[in-house]
Protein backbone atom coordinates (compact mmCIF):
# COMPACT_ATOMS: atom_id res chain seq x y z
CA UNK A 1 0.00 0.00 0.00
CA UNK A 2 1.16 3.42 -0.66
CA UNK A 3 1.67 5.97 1.79
CA UNK A 4 -1.03 8.38 2.26
CA UNK A 5 -0.19 12.28 2.72
CA UNK A 6 -2.60 15.18 3.30
CA UNK A 7 -2.63 18.58 1.11
CA UNK A 8 -4.57 21.33 2.31
CA UNK A 9 -6.29 22.90 -1.16
CA UNK A 10 -6.88 26.60 -0.03
CA UNK A 11 -8.28 28.54 1.60
CA UNK A 12 -6.58 31.01 -0.29
CA UNK A 13 -5.21 29.28 -3.82
CA UNK A 14 -5.25 30.51 -7.11
CA UNK A 15 -7.85 28.98 -8.61
CA UNK A 16 -10.25 30.14 -5.59
CA UNK A 17 -11.97 33.81 -6.14
CA UNK A 18 -13.06 32.73 -2.02
CA UNK A 19 -12.21 30.59 1.11
CA UNK A 20 -12.96 27.73 1.16
CA UNK A 21 -10.39 24.66 2.32
CA UNK A 22 -10.19 21.04 1.15
CA UNK A 23 -7.85 18.35 2.84
CA UNK A 24 -6.78 15.98 -0.18
CA UNK A 25 -6.09 12.35 1.11
CA UNK A 26 -3.21 11.59 -1.39
CA UNK A 27 -2.00 8.05 -2.20
CA UNK A 28 1.13 8.83 -4.64
CA UNK A 29 -0.71 11.46 -7.06
CA UNK A 30 -3.81 10.08 -6.61
CA UNK A 31 -6.88 11.71 -4.28
CA UNK A 32 -8.58 8.85 -2.06
CA UNK A 33 -10.59 11.37 0.28
CA UNK A 34 -11.52 14.95 0.69
CA UNK A 35 -12.21 16.80 3.74
CA UNK A 36 -14.00 19.98 3.25
CA UNK A 37 -14.20 22.78 6.10
CA UNK A 38 -15.97 26.08 5.56
CA UNK A 39 -16.68 29.16 7.48
CA UNK A 40 -13.96 31.60 6.72
CA UNK A 41 -16.80 33.81 5.59
CA UNK A 42 -19.80 32.94 7.49
CA UNK A 43 -21.43 36.41 8.15
CA UNK A 44 -25.01 35.06 9.87
CA UNK A 45 -26.68 37.24 7.41
CA UNK A 46 -29.92 34.49 7.38
CA UNK A 47 -29.99 35.38 11.19
CA UNK A 48 -30.23 39.29 10.96
CA UNK A 49 -33.59 38.63 9.28
CA UNK A 50 -34.98 38.46 12.88
CA UNK A 51 -33.99 42.07 13.17
CA UNK A 52 -34.01 44.08 10.26
CA UNK A 53 -37.69 45.27 8.96
CA UNK A 54 -38.70 42.98 6.40
CA UNK A 55 -38.49 45.36 3.82
CA UNK A 56 -35.14 46.23 4.62
CA UNK A 57 -34.00 43.04 4.39
CA UNK A 58 -33.87 43.02 0.65
CA UNK A 59 -30.14 44.94 1.17
CA UNK A 60 -28.88 42.40 3.04
CA UNK A 61 -30.20 39.37 0.20
CA UNK A 62 -28.76 41.28 -2.55
CA UNK A 63 -25.17 41.46 -0.51
CA UNK A 64 -25.18 37.54 -0.07
CA UNK A 65 -22.75 37.76 -2.81
CA UNK A 66 -21.47 39.96 -5.67
CA UNK A 67 -22.45 37.44 -8.23
CA UNK A 68 -26.05 36.75 -7.79
CA UNK A 69 -26.57 39.42 -6.19
CA UNK A 70 -29.59 40.96 -8.46
CA UNK A 71 -31.14 37.11 -8.01
CA UNK A 72 -30.88 37.16 -4.47
CA UNK A 73 -32.79 40.80 -3.69
CA UNK A 74 -35.12 39.54 -6.28
CA UNK A 75 -36.10 36.29 -5.30
CA UNK A 76 -36.71 37.19 -1.81
CA UNK A 77 -39.01 39.73 -2.75
CA UNK A 78 -40.61 37.08 -4.73
CA UNK A 79 -41.08 35.17 -1.75
CA UNK A 80 -42.38 37.75 0.32
CA UNK A 81 -44.59 38.68 -2.33
CA UNK A 82 -45.78 35.52 -2.59
CA UNK A 83 -46.50 35.29 0.85
CA UNK A 84 -48.73 38.83 0.67
CA UNK A 85 -50.43 38.01 -2.37
CA UNK A 86 -48.85 40.97 -4.26
CA UNK A 87 -49.46 40.67 -7.96
CA UNK A 88 -46.66 42.53 -9.83
CA UNK A 89 -47.31 44.86 -13.03
CA UNK A 90 -46.33 42.77 -16.05
CA UNK A 91 -43.59 45.05 -17.03
CA UNK A 92 -42.13 44.36 -13.25
CA UNK A 93 -41.43 40.91 -14.51
CA UNK A 94 -39.99 41.51 -17.53
CA UNK A 95 -37.70 43.34 -15.73
CA UNK A 96 -36.45 41.20 -13.54
CA UNK A 97 -36.22 38.53 -16.07
CA UNK A 98 -34.21 40.85 -18.42
CA UNK A 99 -31.79 41.71 -15.35
CA UNK A 100 -31.59 38.25 -14.40
CA UNK A 101 -30.46 37.47 -17.93
CA UNK A 102 -27.78 39.97 -17.83
CA UNK A 103 -26.37 38.44 -14.35
CA UNK A 104 -26.42 34.75 -15.55
CA UNK A 105 -24.38 35.95 -18.67
CA UNK A 106 -21.89 38.38 -15.93
CA UNK A 107 -21.49 35.50 -13.68
CA UNK A 108 -20.76 33.09 -16.64
CA UNK A 109 -18.13 35.52 -18.30
CA UNK A 110 -16.62 36.22 -14.94
CA UNK A 111 -16.68 32.22 -14.54
CA UNK A 112 -14.61 31.43 -18.28
CA UNK A 113 -12.32 33.94 -17.07
CA UNK A 114 -11.20 32.07 -14.06
CA UNK A 115 -11.47 29.01 -16.00
CA UNK A 116 -8.92 30.50 -18.65
CA UNK A 117 -6.63 32.31 -16.21
CA UNK A 118 -6.72 28.70 -14.38
CA UNK A 119 -5.24 27.07 -16.82
CA UNK A 120 -3.17 29.79 -17.92
CA UNK A 121 -4.45 31.36 -20.90
CA UNK A 122 -4.08 34.92 -20.17
CA UNK A 123 -5.33 36.13 -23.39
CA UNK A 124 -8.76 34.00 -22.82
CA UNK A 125 -8.92 35.63 -19.51
CA UNK A 126 -8.38 38.93 -20.80
CA UNK A 127 -11.08 38.71 -23.98
CA UNK A 128 -13.72 36.76 -21.68
CA UNK A 129 -13.61 39.63 -19.35
CA UNK A 130 -13.38 42.47 -21.76
CA UNK A 131 -16.55 40.89 -22.94
CA UNK A 132 -17.91 41.26 -19.34
CA UNK A 133 -17.35 44.82 -18.65
CA UNK A 134 -19.73 45.60 -21.58
CA UNK A 135 -22.71 43.64 -19.33
CA UNK A 136 -21.50 45.42 -16.19
CA UNK A 137 -21.96 48.64 -18.32
CA UNK A 138 -25.23 47.58 -19.02
CA UNK A 139 -26.23 47.25 -15.03
CA UNK A 140 -24.60 50.74 -14.67
CA UNK A 141 -26.26 52.11 -16.94
CA UNK A 142 -29.72 51.03 -15.99
CA UNK A 143 -29.27 50.66 -12.23
CA UNK A 144 -26.37 52.99 -11.24
CA UNK A 145 -24.36 49.89 -9.74
CA UNK A 146 -22.38 47.81 -11.47
CA UNK A 147 -22.73 44.86 -8.94
CA UNK A 148 -25.43 45.22 -6.30
CA UNK A 149 -28.48 46.79 -8.23
CA UNK A 150 -30.96 47.67 -4.96
CA UNK A 151 -33.56 48.11 -7.66
CA UNK A 152 -35.47 45.50 -6.56
CA UNK A 153 -38.08 46.11 -3.56
CA UNK A 154 -41.03 44.33 -2.17
CA UNK A 155 -44.00 44.65 -4.85
CA UNK A 156 -41.78 45.87 -8.07
CA UNK A 157 -39.17 47.70 -9.04
CA UNK A 158 -37.10 50.78 -8.16
CA UNK A 159 -36.11 51.89 -11.45
CA UNK A 160 -37.59 51.14 -15.17
CA UNK A 161 -35.23 50.86 -18.59
CA UNK A 162 -37.07 53.02 -21.08
CA UNK A 163 -37.33 51.69 -24.83
CA UNK A 164 -34.50 53.50 -26.05
CA UNK A 165 -32.04 52.02 -23.94
CA UNK A 166 -33.92 48.65 -23.90
CA UNK A 167 -33.66 48.67 -27.93
CA UNK A 168 -29.66 49.64 -27.39
CA UNK A 169 -29.17 46.77 -25.11
CA UNK A 170 -30.23 44.92 -27.91
CA UNK A 171 -27.65 46.26 -30.21
CA UNK A 172 -25.33 45.99 -27.79
CA UNK A 173 -26.01 42.16 -27.35
CA UNK A 174 -25.74 42.07 -31.05
CA UNK A 175 -22.23 42.61 -30.88
CA UNK A 176 -21.49 41.11 -27.38
CA UNK A 177 -22.70 37.55 -29.89
CA UNK A 178 -20.19 38.20 -32.15
CA UNK A 179 -17.21 38.06 -29.80
CA UNK A 180 -18.67 35.37 -27.80
CA UNK A 181 -18.55 33.09 -31.04
CA UNK A 182 -14.58 34.13 -31.35
CA UNK A 183 -13.74 33.13 -27.58
CA UNK A 184 -16.44 30.27 -27.87
CA UNK A 185 -14.54 28.50 -30.32
CA UNK A 186 -10.96 28.97 -28.64
CA UNK A 187 -12.37 27.45 -25.71
CA UNK A 188 -14.19 24.73 -27.32
CA UNK A 189 -12.44 23.91 -30.14
CA UNK A 190 -8.80 24.54 -28.97
CA UNK A 191 -6.93 21.19 -28.09
CA UNK A 192 -4.38 22.60 -25.63
CA UNK A 193 -7.96 23.94 -23.42
CA UNK A 194 -9.52 20.61 -24.20
CA UNK A 195 -6.54 18.55 -22.66
CA UNK A 196 -7.42 20.30 -19.73
CA UNK A 197 -11.17 19.45 -19.47
CA UNK A 198 -12.14 16.39 -21.59
CA UNK A 199 -12.34 13.34 -19.20
CA UNK A 200 -11.73 15.29 -16.43
CA UNK A 201 -14.34 14.96 -13.52
CA UNK A 202 -16.71 12.87 -15.20
CA UNK A 203 -20.11 12.87 -13.57
CA UNK A 204 -22.75 10.37 -14.88
CA UNK A 205 -26.51 11.26 -15.38
CA UNK A 206 -27.15 8.91 -12.22
CA UNK A 207 -25.10 10.49 -9.93
CA UNK A 208 -25.88 13.84 -11.20
CA UNK A 209 -29.42 12.81 -9.81
CA UNK A 210 -28.78 10.46 -6.52
CA UNK A 211 -26.48 13.61 -5.15
CA UNK A 212 -29.36 16.10 -6.19
CA UNK A 213 -26.99 18.53 -8.15
CA UNK A 214 -28.04 21.87 -9.58
CA UNK A 215 -27.41 24.02 -12.72
CA UNK A 216 -25.09 23.46 -14.95
CA UNK A 217 -22.89 20.92 -13.45
CA UNK A 218 -26.40 18.38 -13.58
CA UNK A 219 -27.32 19.81 -16.86
CA UNK A 220 -24.12 18.76 -18.12
CA UNK A 221 -24.54 15.13 -17.02
CA UNK A 222 -27.66 15.11 -19.31
CA UNK A 223 -30.38 16.30 -17.09
CA UNK A 224 -32.90 18.37 -19.10
CA UNK A 225 -34.13 20.40 -15.47
CA UNK A 226 -33.83 24.05 -15.35
CA UNK A 227 -36.40 26.13 -13.03
CA UNK A 228 -36.77 28.58 -15.02
CA UNK A 229 -39.36 26.11 -16.86
CA UNK A 230 -41.43 26.75 -13.83
CA UNK A 231 -42.31 29.92 -15.39
CA UNK A 232 -42.01 32.70 -12.68
CA UNK A 233 -41.69 36.24 -14.08
CA UNK A 234 -41.67 36.44 -18.00
CA UNK A 235 -40.34 32.77 -18.01
CA UNK A 236 -43.81 31.44 -18.83
CA UNK A 237 -43.81 33.52 -21.88
CA UNK A 238 -41.10 33.39 -23.39
CA UNK A 239 -39.67 30.18 -25.79
CA UNK A 240 -36.73 28.05 -24.59
CA UNK A 241 -35.38 25.12 -23.62
CA UNK A 242 -32.65 23.79 -20.74
CA UNK A 243 -29.54 23.52 -22.28
CA UNK A 244 -27.60 19.76 -21.71
CA UNK A 245 -24.58 17.60 -22.37
CA UNK A 246 -24.04 14.29 -22.46
CA UNK A 247 -20.65 13.49 -21.27
CA UNK A 248 -20.86 14.86 -17.87
CA UNK A 249 -17.34 15.85 -17.85
CA UNK A 250 -15.66 19.67 -17.09
CA UNK A 251 -15.62 19.95 -20.90
CA UNK A 252 -19.43 19.47 -20.78
CA UNK A 253 -19.77 22.17 -18.24
CA UNK A 254 -18.20 24.59 -20.46
CA UNK A 255 -20.14 23.44 -23.03
CA UNK A 256 -23.32 23.98 -21.17
CA UNK A 257 -22.43 27.46 -19.63
CA UNK A 258 -21.08 29.09 -23.12
CA UNK A 259 -24.44 27.36 -24.99
CA UNK A 260 -26.16 29.18 -21.87
CA UNK A 261 -24.49 32.50 -22.78
CA UNK A 262 -26.06 32.61 -26.43
CA UNK A 263 -29.67 31.89 -24.76
CA UNK A 264 -29.26 34.22 -22.22
CA UNK A 265 -29.08 36.66 -25.14
CA UNK A 266 -31.88 35.24 -27.23
CA UNK A 267 -34.10 35.46 -23.77
CA UNK A 268 -33.39 39.42 -23.81
CA UNK A 269 -34.35 39.73 -27.52
CA UNK A 270 -37.57 38.08 -26.66
CA UNK A 271 -38.42 39.64 -23.54
CA UNK A 272 -37.48 43.10 -25.21
CA UNK A 273 -39.77 42.44 -28.05
CA UNK A 274 -42.58 41.52 -25.25
CA UNK A 275 -42.42 43.80 -22.53
CA UNK A 276 -45.74 45.92 -22.09
CA UNK A 277 -46.09 49.34 -21.10
CA UNK A 278 -46.84 50.05 -17.54
CA UNK A 279 -46.19 50.59 -14.15
CA UNK A 280 -43.47 48.96 -12.32
CA UNK A 281 -44.51 48.98 -8.84
CA UNK A 282 -47.62 48.28 -6.91
CA UNK A 283 -47.94 49.84 -3.48
CA UNK A 284 -47.71 47.36 -0.53
CA UNK A 285 -49.60 47.43 2.84
CA UNK A 286 -49.43 45.54 5.55
CA UNK A 287 -47.02 42.47 7.18
CA UNK A 288 -46.39 38.77 5.42
CA UNK A 289 -47.61 36.62 7.91
CA UNK A 290 -46.66 32.71 6.66
CA UNK A 291 -44.22 30.49 4.62
CA UNK A 292 -43.19 29.87 1.06
CA UNK A 293 -40.42 28.59 -1.04
CA UNK A 294 -39.80 30.85 -3.99
CA UNK A 295 -37.37 28.52 -6.61
CA UNK A 296 -35.58 29.89 -8.98
CA UNK A 297 -32.72 28.92 -11.85
CA UNK A 298 -29.56 31.22 -10.92
CA UNK A 299 -26.51 31.18 -13.21
CA UNK A 300 -24.92 28.53 -10.65
CA UNK A 301 -28.74 26.92 -10.92
CA UNK A 302 -31.77 25.99 -8.85
CA UNK A 303 -32.01 28.16 -5.26
CA UNK A 304 -34.10 27.79 -3.00
CA UNK A 305 -35.53 30.97 -0.72
CA UNK A 306 -37.53 30.06 2.35
CA UNK A 307 -39.16 32.73 4.02
CA UNK A 308 -41.51 32.16 7.39
CA UNK A 309 -43.20 35.67 8.12
CA UNK A 310 -45.02 35.77 11.49
CA UNK A 311 -47.18 38.70 10.74
CA UNK A 312 -44.88 41.29 11.94
CA UNK A 313 -42.30 43.65 10.55
CA UNK A 314 -39.73 41.04 11.51
CA UNK A 315 -39.35 37.67 10.12
CA UNK A 316 -39.02 34.27 11.58
CA UNK A 317 -36.64 32.93 9.18
CA UNK A 318 -34.76 33.39 6.15
CA UNK A 319 -33.29 30.31 4.34
CA UNK A 320 -31.40 30.31 0.96
CA UNK A 321 -30.58 26.97 0.08
CA UNK A 322 -27.94 28.14 -2.75
CA UNK A 323 -27.01 25.75 -6.09
CA UNK A 324 -23.45 25.71 -4.57
CA UNK A 325 -24.27 24.55 -1.30
CA UNK A 326 -26.04 21.62 -3.47
CA UNK A 327 -23.35 20.92 -5.64
CA UNK A 328 -20.46 20.34 -3.22
CA UNK A 329 -20.94 16.94 -1.88
CA UNK A 330 -20.54 15.90 -5.38
CA UNK A 331 -18.01 17.94 -6.04
CA UNK A 332 -16.49 15.87 -3.37
CA UNK A 333 -17.28 12.38 -4.22
CA UNK A 334 -16.22 13.28 -7.76
CA UNK A 335 -12.60 14.45 -6.43
CA UNK A 336 -12.07 10.82 -5.51
CA UNK A 337 -9.70 8.59 -7.79
CA UNK A 338 -8.50 12.14 -9.43
CA UNK A 339 -5.17 13.14 -10.12
CA UNK A 340 -3.89 15.68 -7.89
CA UNK A 341 -3.45 17.85 -11.35
CA UNK A 342 -6.91 17.76 -11.85
CA UNK A 343 -8.45 18.80 -9.11
CA UNK A 344 -8.20 22.59 -9.82
CA UNK A 345 -10.26 21.89 -12.94
CA UNK A 346 -12.99 20.01 -11.30
CA UNK A 347 -13.50 22.44 -8.52
CA UNK A 348 -13.45 25.38 -11.08
CA UNK A 349 -15.85 23.74 -13.40
CA UNK A 350 -18.87 23.41 -10.42
CA UNK A 351 -18.30 27.07 -10.43
CA UNK A 352 -18.34 27.47 -6.96
CA UNK A 353 -19.70 30.04 -4.76
CA UNK A 354 -18.27 30.07 -1.29
CA UNK A 355 -20.40 33.51 -0.23
CA UNK A 356 -23.70 31.44 -1.82
CA UNK A 357 -22.34 28.26 0.83
CA UNK A 358 -21.45 30.15 3.94
CA UNK A 359 -24.59 33.31 3.75
CA UNK B 1 -47.82 8.81 2.29
CA UNK B 2 -49.48 11.83 4.38
CA UNK B 3 -49.59 12.18 8.35
CA UNK B 4 -51.27 15.17 8.00
CA UNK B 5 -50.83 17.89 5.14
CA UNK B 6 -51.12 21.55 5.06
CA UNK B 7 -50.40 24.99 3.18
CA UNK B 8 -51.12 23.75 -0.86
CA UNK B 9 -47.86 26.15 -2.16
CA UNK B 10 -45.62 24.66 -0.13
CA UNK B 11 -47.20 20.91 -0.30
CA UNK B 12 -46.28 19.84 2.90
CA UNK B 13 -46.74 16.66 4.94
CA UNK B 14 -46.11 17.06 8.92
CA UNK B 15 -45.03 13.63 10.01
CA UNK B 16 -43.65 12.26 13.53
CA UNK B 17 -39.38 12.05 13.84
CA UNK B 18 -39.61 8.60 14.10
CA UNK B 19 -41.05 7.93 10.78
CA UNK B 20 -38.57 10.00 8.88
CA UNK B 21 -36.66 6.98 7.35
CA UNK B 22 -39.58 4.68 6.82
CA UNK B 23 -41.59 7.96 4.41
CA UNK B 24 -37.58 9.17 2.72
CA UNK B 25 -37.29 5.38 1.84
CA UNK B 26 -40.42 5.53 0.11
CA UNK B 27 -39.82 8.83 -1.54
CA UNK B 28 -36.31 7.60 -2.75
CA UNK B 29 -38.01 4.69 -4.06
CA UNK B 30 -40.89 6.73 -6.07
CA UNK B 31 -37.61 8.73 -8.02
CA UNK B 32 -37.36 12.01 -5.93
CA UNK B 33 -34.25 13.64 -4.80
CA UNK B 34 -33.11 15.38 -2.28
CA UNK B 35 -33.49 19.37 -2.37
CA UNK B 36 -32.73 20.56 0.69
CA UNK B 37 -33.22 20.16 4.68
CA UNK B 38 -33.96 23.69 6.43
CA UNK B 39 -34.08 24.12 10.29
CA UNK B 40 -36.09 27.01 12.04
CA UNK B 41 -35.94 28.30 15.67
CA UNK B 42 -38.92 28.02 16.79
CA UNK B 43 -40.01 29.30 20.48
CA UNK B 44 -39.24 26.22 22.75
CA UNK B 45 -38.35 23.61 19.71
CA UNK B 46 -36.22 23.14 15.90
CA UNK B 47 -38.52 22.97 12.88
CA UNK B 48 -36.86 20.47 10.54
CA UNK B 49 -38.07 20.30 6.85
CA UNK B 50 -37.17 17.93 4.54
CA UNK B 51 -37.52 18.93 0.63
CA UNK B 52 -38.07 16.79 -2.25
CA UNK B 53 -38.74 16.68 -6.04
CA UNK B 54 -39.20 14.73 -8.80
CA UNK B 55 -38.81 16.87 -12.32
CA UNK B 56 -40.33 20.21 -10.45
CA UNK B 57 -42.80 19.31 -8.12
CA UNK B 58 -41.77 19.99 -4.90
CA UNK B 59 -42.59 17.71 -1.49
CA UNK B 60 -41.73 18.72 1.90
CA UNK B 61 -41.77 16.68 4.82
CA UNK B 62 -41.89 18.37 8.70
CA UNK B 63 -41.54 17.82 12.08
CA UNK B 64 -40.63 19.07 14.97
CA UNK B 65 -37.79 18.34 17.98
CA UNK B 66 -36.60 19.57 21.31
CA UNK B 67 -33.62 20.78 22.50
CA UNK B 68 -31.42 17.82 22.38
CA UNK B 69 -33.67 15.54 20.61
CA UNK B 70 -31.72 13.36 18.56
CA UNK B 71 -32.57 12.81 15.01
CA UNK B 72 -31.67 9.90 12.52
CA UNK B 73 -29.49 10.93 9.23
CA UNK B 74 -31.20 10.27 6.22
CA UNK B 75 -27.42 10.42 4.16
CA UNK B 76 -27.84 6.53 4.29
CA UNK B 77 -30.30 6.98 1.93
CA UNK B 78 -29.19 9.88 0.12
CA UNK B 79 -25.46 10.71 0.24
CA UNK B 80 -25.76 14.20 -0.12
CA UNK B 81 -27.51 14.90 3.29
CA UNK B 82 -24.70 14.63 5.63
CA UNK B 83 -23.94 18.16 4.33
CA UNK B 84 -27.25 19.13 5.12
CA UNK B 85 -27.51 17.63 8.37
CA UNK B 86 -23.53 18.67 9.57
CA UNK B 87 -24.32 22.61 8.89
CA UNK B 88 -28.00 22.05 10.72
CA UNK B 89 -25.64 20.47 13.41
CA UNK B 90 -22.99 23.11 13.33
CA UNK B 91 -25.55 25.94 13.31
CA UNK B 92 -28.34 24.99 15.22
CA UNK B 93 -26.82 22.55 17.65
CA UNK B 94 -29.60 19.69 16.52
CA UNK B 95 -27.54 16.28 17.09
CA UNK B 96 -27.86 14.27 14.06
CA UNK B 97 -27.06 10.28 14.33
CA UNK B 98 -25.74 8.06 11.99
CA UNK B 99 -24.45 10.21 9.50
CA UNK B 100 -22.08 9.14 6.83
CA UNK B 101 -19.64 11.74 7.31
CA UNK B 102 -19.95 13.43 10.46
CA UNK B 103 -17.29 16.64 10.91
CA UNK B 104 -18.51 16.21 15.14
CA UNK B 105 -18.69 20.09 14.57
CA UNK B 106 -15.86 20.72 12.15
CA UNK B 107 -17.71 21.46 8.73
CA UNK B 108 -18.41 25.51 9.89
CA UNK B 109 -15.39 27.11 11.33
CA UNK B 110 -17.60 30.19 13.61
CA UNK B 111 -16.51 31.72 16.33
CA UNK B 112 -19.82 30.69 18.24
CA UNK B 113 -20.73 27.21 18.83
CA UNK B 114 -24.13 26.58 17.17
CA UNK B 115 -25.05 30.47 17.03
CA UNK B 116 -28.39 29.66 15.88
CA UNK B 117 -29.64 27.34 18.67
CA UNK B 118 -32.45 28.25 20.99
CA UNK B 119 -31.97 30.86 23.57
CA UNK B 120 -31.58 29.60 26.73
CA UNK B 121 -33.53 31.48 29.86
CA UNK B 122 -30.56 33.33 30.58
CA UNK B 123 -29.71 34.58 27.23
CA UNK B 124 -33.68 36.03 26.92
CA UNK B 125 -33.14 37.76 29.99
CA UNK B 126 -30.06 39.23 28.58
CA UNK B 127 -27.25 37.48 30.29
CA UNK B 128 -26.02 35.31 27.11
CA UNK B 129 -22.68 35.76 24.89
CA UNK B 130 -23.09 39.43 23.34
Amino acid sequence: MSTRSVVPFGPHHPVLPEPIHLDLVLEDEKVVDVVPSIGFIHRGLEKLVEKKDFNEFVYIAERMCGICSFMHGMSYCEAVEHIMGVELPPRAKYLRTIWSELSRMHSHLLWLGLLADAFGFESLFMQSWRIREKILDMFEASTGGRLIFSVNKIGGQRKDMDNAMLHGFVETLGGIETELREIASTFLGNSAVNSRLQGVGRMTKEQAQLYGVAGPFLRASGVARDTRELGYDAYGDLDFEPITADAGDCYARTQVRIRELFQSIDLIRQAVAKIPEGGVAVPVRGFPKGEYMMRVEQPRGEAIYYVKANGTKFLDRFRVRTPTFANVPAMIELMKGCQLTEIPMLVLTIDPCVSCIER
Amino acid sequence: MAESSSDDSMNLVEIRPESLLNQVTELKARGYRLVQICSTTLKDRYELTYSFSVKYDLLNLRFTVAEGQKVESISPIYPSAYFYENEIHDLFGVPIEFMTVDFRGGLYRTAVKAPYRLKSEEDQEGGGPK
